[in-house]
């Protein structure tokens, strides 16, 4: 068997039962990172020791007789956004170059108490602003199915690392669509939970009313086991919902649409959309149709200004949130001279130290607050919001789900949109919707474009705490796609000659 | 100082002062604000921060429900409304001592709105609005390094985080109108009553002198009662009641004296010195925006109706009334009530009273002989090392004719020194006054033999020259003996 194309919940099975080490798993993804991350660029930070002594550990309990958690012994990259002591926390920002956190974020937490190993930290955009990893500090990761095309982002490095088979799981944050966009255009699996579903706590904030952490995988199983670990309530998170976490894994396993009614939002497609991708997803409506599903239209209005209001309160609380990177506690510090002004080294270094989107942002939001501003742009962008939820909410007292390509065109090329800030931001025009309203969505693939051969995303969005509806569709479109495609996407890229620089082809 | 000063009278004459008054009271919960630090004041530099009050990426706030409480009990207290629904407010402005780069305050949906005090003063009633009362969180503290002691010309600066994230209430007030001459007392009587309902809901340790009290005085002229408002100044640093009354005293004459000239008074924070004189600061010309949103760390705060209530029916008797219930039950003047409230002695002079002192012991062991104390060793009265009870036992040695004043003075010494309860102090020391006119008698005629030349002037009628026999006879008793009962026998010997 291959180690790399096992599932998570598949290799959990294996090592539970001491068919094969939580080692052996763990440093054949150490050797996949080694072999392939020089072209995909997926990691950041690579912590072979800590991964290794953490399998030892699962091996350990293990062989002493202990119960081991469900995804015990399994590898998962983390998106660089989460503080995990014993590793540098950057954001893809050189501004935190260097910072080791002294304390763990929530989910750093709960996966270490699960077994789950942790290889390392993943490439993204600069404080998780972008949709393609291009605006990281540091370098820019490749989306393994074109070398030349981006992985998305802003967690570009966590999908890369998925569907490159350096990692079986993966974590990222969404706050408006850095999970999902990316699965989206590398054939994997992500899923944005209910916000206040999963803990903020230790998870570096861009926005905090929108930042939702979230599982990422290569299937819909896998990711709902990811999810069960790493929810729940969490007493230092103000905004984590006090609730049980909704049943994700006996929604996957059950992967059942039969009787559900799902909308197709009449706003997310169109003008814009490639040809490809609207293809590809009324296909996908049509296998659902067959499996038992009601297929209906819906109408979203006010999803047209979704783009605009999250431009608006996205870089307001960006402005707030990254103000603290001021060179005084940690971090970069530039032109600390001795005769410098304490203003002048926070100006020198935060002028050195952010990106050019990072700063974007800044000035935006920093204007967007202003007095005299704020009620045209902050205050009618939270209007805007307040419509949005009750777009969804008129939608789903009609359907259980609503649907949408994920992503309006598959990957695009390193470069084609760095010097077109609007055309970047509408990667996320899908997936804004559900961060501006607080509800859940998922990407799950549904084929590959016929005009270029990349994969196309298929959206879910579930009403709050329902993610499990999210798990019963994705799951019931994947077992099927599957079966007719004969294996998943991504066994077919590493099946063929472009797969072979992920090294996994001869592995088979 | 430079400033040119007009007469306070002349410029009183002159110009309508109109007060603004914002007390800023930590609150003594166990934690800070925002994270489970312990909140307590000074300690070893940065050993009482965690990732929460270290602003450390990723951490996040959660609201101390104590901290809640006390707001909306001081918000009753102050006869404010409670609102409902209310919500934490970003005040977004770069500082070294601040670890987010923004304060979690209230903005426009303070806790607590909309009440109002009276105080009395001299026989009058002054009502105070208040605008509002919020809660927020302190910053850390700076500590400049050079001449100045500013950050602006300072070598290098150090900072503790230990009280970054202390709770806080400031409690702001509309403009306080009508006050006139009294406007710098009005201010400290209203200071002093913050002080005192703050120690009677024993929400904060009002300490002025450690900063868990601090009040900034904003103060303007105007030519008349009916004139619109003038340009206003916001003196910082008044961190004693008598600092208030001295700082805008000050500003009044300060500012009286550039109207008069036809000059205009530059609307900006002062910064005031206790050598008696303020110095600008922060110019609020171009006011700094600072971008108010509210914080999305946090979710509403939403006290319920029947909460509130409830914390109604915790509410102590209020200063004011207990104070004028006190006044009658005492016979005290306006004034000695005033300084009494002032001193913040009103606990301890009941609890003295209460063991058996009378009210005017009471009050003149306190103000007097115990307050110097406190103030050489800048501790409150409170901490010094003797009970009420105890000196109700003091006044009860004076009373028994057991020592005189001077010795009852080095009975408290006695006491604070740790040498047990005043009669035991007594007792070790040898204090006791001697009565036995026998021995007195003796010293008396030994003085007056010692000194010739005093004795005659005394007996040519110059009785003040008595003075130095008594002070002589006093010093060979080592002070215990009754200084009248001395003067008598020296009167009848030289008669």
């Amino acid at each position: 068997m291959s180690l790399l194309r096992t599932s998570a919940a598949d290799l959990a099975g294996v090592i539970a039962s001491g068919e094969v080490s939580a080692r052996e798993v763990t440093q054949a993804h150490l050797d996949q990172i080694q072999a392939v991350d020089g072209s995909v660029k997926a990691f950041l930070h690579v912590d072979a020791e800590g991964a290794l002594a953490a399998a030892d550990a699962v091996d350990a309990r293990r062989a002493a007789g202990e119960a081991l958690s469900p995804l015990a012994g399994v590898p998962l990259a983390m998106k660089d956004i989460f503080t995990i002591t014993g590793m540098p926390t950057t954001c893809g920002s050189r501004i935190l170059e260097g910072w080791s956190p002294p304390y763990s974020s929530t989910i750093a937490e709960k996966l270490r108490a699960a077994g789950v190993v942790v290889l390392g930290k993943t490439n993204m955009d600069e404080f998780a602003m972008g949709s393609s990893t291009e605006n990281s500090g540091f370098f820019t990761t490749h989306n393994p199915w074109d070398n030349d095309r981006v992985p998305g982002g802003s967690g570009g490095g966590s999908a890369a690392s998925l569907a490159a088979f350096e990692a079986p799981l993966a974590i990222g944050t969404d706050t408006g669509g850095s999970i999902r966009q990316p699965a989206s255009v590398t054939g994997t699996v992500g899923v944005k939970p209910t916000y206040g579903g999963t803990s903020r706590y230790g998870v570096v904030a861009m926005a905090s009313s929108l930042d939702t952490p979230g599982p990422c995988a290569r299937t819909v199983l896998d990711a709902a086991l990811l999810h069960s670990v790493i929810a729940g309530h969490d007493p230092r998170d103000s905004t984590s919902i006090d609730a049980p976490v909704p049943d994700v894994v006996g929604a996957a396993r059950a992967a059942d649409v039969t009787g559900m009614r799902i909308g197709v939002v009449k706003e997310l497609g169109g003008e814009g959309y490639q040809p490809g991708v609207e293809q590809r997803f009324s296909e996908a409506l049509a296998v659902l149709e067959s499996l038992g599903a009601e297929i209906v239209e819906v109408s979203c209005p006010s999803f047209e200004y979704a783009l605009a209001a999250y431009y608006l309160i996205m870089p307001s609380e960006v402005s707030s949130n990254l103000a603290r990177f001021d060179a005084m506690r940690y971090g970069l510090r530039v032109g600390d001279d001795g005769v410098n002004s304490t203003e002048e080294v926070m100006n020198l270094t935060r002028g050195a130290g952010f990106g050019a989107e990072a700063k974007r942002r800044i000035i935006l939001g920093t204007y967007a607050l202003s007095s005299g501003y704020y009620d045209a742009y902050y205050g009618s962008a939270q209007k805007v919001r307040t419509l949005i939820k009750r777009d969804f909410d008129a939608a789903f007292a009609r359907t259980d789900v609503l649907v949408s390509p994920s992503t309006p065109t598959t990957a695009f090329r390193i470069g084609e949109r760095t010097a077109d800030p609007l055309a970047m931001y509408k990667a996320d025009l899908c997936t804004i919707p559900s961060n501006l309203a607080g509800n859940c969505g998922i990407s799950v693939p549904c084929g590959l474009s016929p005009d270029d051969g990349l994969p196309v995303g298929f959206q879910v969005m579930a009403p709050v705490m329902a993610d499990d509806r999210l798990y019963r569709v994705a799951a019931a479109l994947e077992a099927e796609l599957t079966k007719r495609w004969g294996g998943t996407l991504l066994d077919h890229l590493a099946d063929s000659p472009s797969g072979a620089y992920l090294g996994v082809g001869s592995m088979r | 100082m430079t400033d040119r000063l007009l007469d306070y009278d002349e410029a009183l004459a002159t110009f309508d002062p109109v007060l603004g008054l914002e007390v800023h009271v930590e609150l003594n919960t166990a934690s800070k604000m925002f994270c489970g630090c312990a909140n307590v004041f000074g300690g070893e530099p940065n050993t009482r921060t965690c990732p929460v009050c270290l602003g450390l990426p990723g951490s996040l706030p959660v609201v101390n429900a104590k901290a809640i409480e006390s707001a909306i009990r001081v918000g009753l207290a102050l006869n404010c409304t409670i609102a409902p629904w209310c919500r934490f407010a970003r005040k977004n402005y770069f500082y070294p001592d601040m670890t987010k780069d923004f304060q979690t305050s209230q903005y426009d949906e303070p806790i607590a709105y909309d009440g109002w005090v009276d105080l009395e003063l001299d026989g009058e009633t002054y009502r105070i609005e208040i605008e509002r009362a919020h809660m927020e969180e302190d910053a850390g503290k700076l500590t400049h390094a050079g001449a100045s002691g500013r950050i602006g010309d300072a070598e290098y600066s150090l900072v503790d985080y230990n009280r970054a994230g202390t709770p806080l209430i400031e409690i702001v007030t509309r403009p306080i109108t009508g006050t006139g001459a009294k406007a710098p007392q009005v201010a400290k009587a209203y200071v002093a009553f913050l002080r005192e309902l703050m120690l009677s809901l024993g929400v904060s340790d009002v300490r002025m002198e450690q900063g868990s009290l601090r009040c900034d005085a904003n103060i303007s002229l105007r030519p008349s009662s009916t004139s619109p408002l003038g340009l206003r100044t916001e003196t910082k640093n008044v961190n004693s009641l008598r600092s208030i009354e001295a700082a805008l005293a000050y500003e009044i004459r300060r500012q009286a004296a550039v109207l008069s000239s036809g000059g205009r008074v530059t609307q900006e924070t002062r910064h005031w010195h206790e050598e008696g004189y303020t110095t600008p600061g922060r110019s609020k010309e171009q006011a700094e925006d600072y971008r108010y949103f509210p914080e999305p760390d946090l979710v509403p705060v939403a006290p319920s109706a029947a909460w509130v209530e409830e914390l109604r029916a915790t509410l102590p008797e209020l200063p004011g009334i207990r104070a004028a219930r006190l006044q009658a039950e005492w016979g005290f003047t306006d004034a000695e009530l005033q300084d009494v409230v002032n001193a913040g002695a009103l606990d301890l002079i009941e609890a003295t009273v209460a063991a058996g002192a009378t009210p005017a012991a009471a009050r003149k062991w306190w103000l007097t002989e115990l307050a110097r104390r406190a103030n050489e060793a800048g501790i409150e009265l409170a901490e010094l090392a003797i009970t009420p009870a105890q000196v109700a036992a003091v006044q009860a040695l004076v009373d028994a004719g057991t020592v005189n004043d001077k010795l009852a003075r080095q009975v408290i010494d006695g006491v604070l020194a740790g040498e047990g309860e005043p009669a035991a102090v007594v007792a070790s020391r040898g204090l006791v006054v001697v009565s036995d006119d026998g021995a007195l008698s003796a010293a008396v005629d030994a003085v007056i033999a010692a000194n010739p030349d005093v004795a005659a002037k005394i007996r040519d009628g110059k009785l003040q020259a008595a003075g130095a026999l008594i002070g002589a006879v006093m010093k060979d008793l080592r002070g215990q003996a009754d200084a009248a009962r001395v003067r008598e026998l020296i009167l009848e010997r030289l008669a």
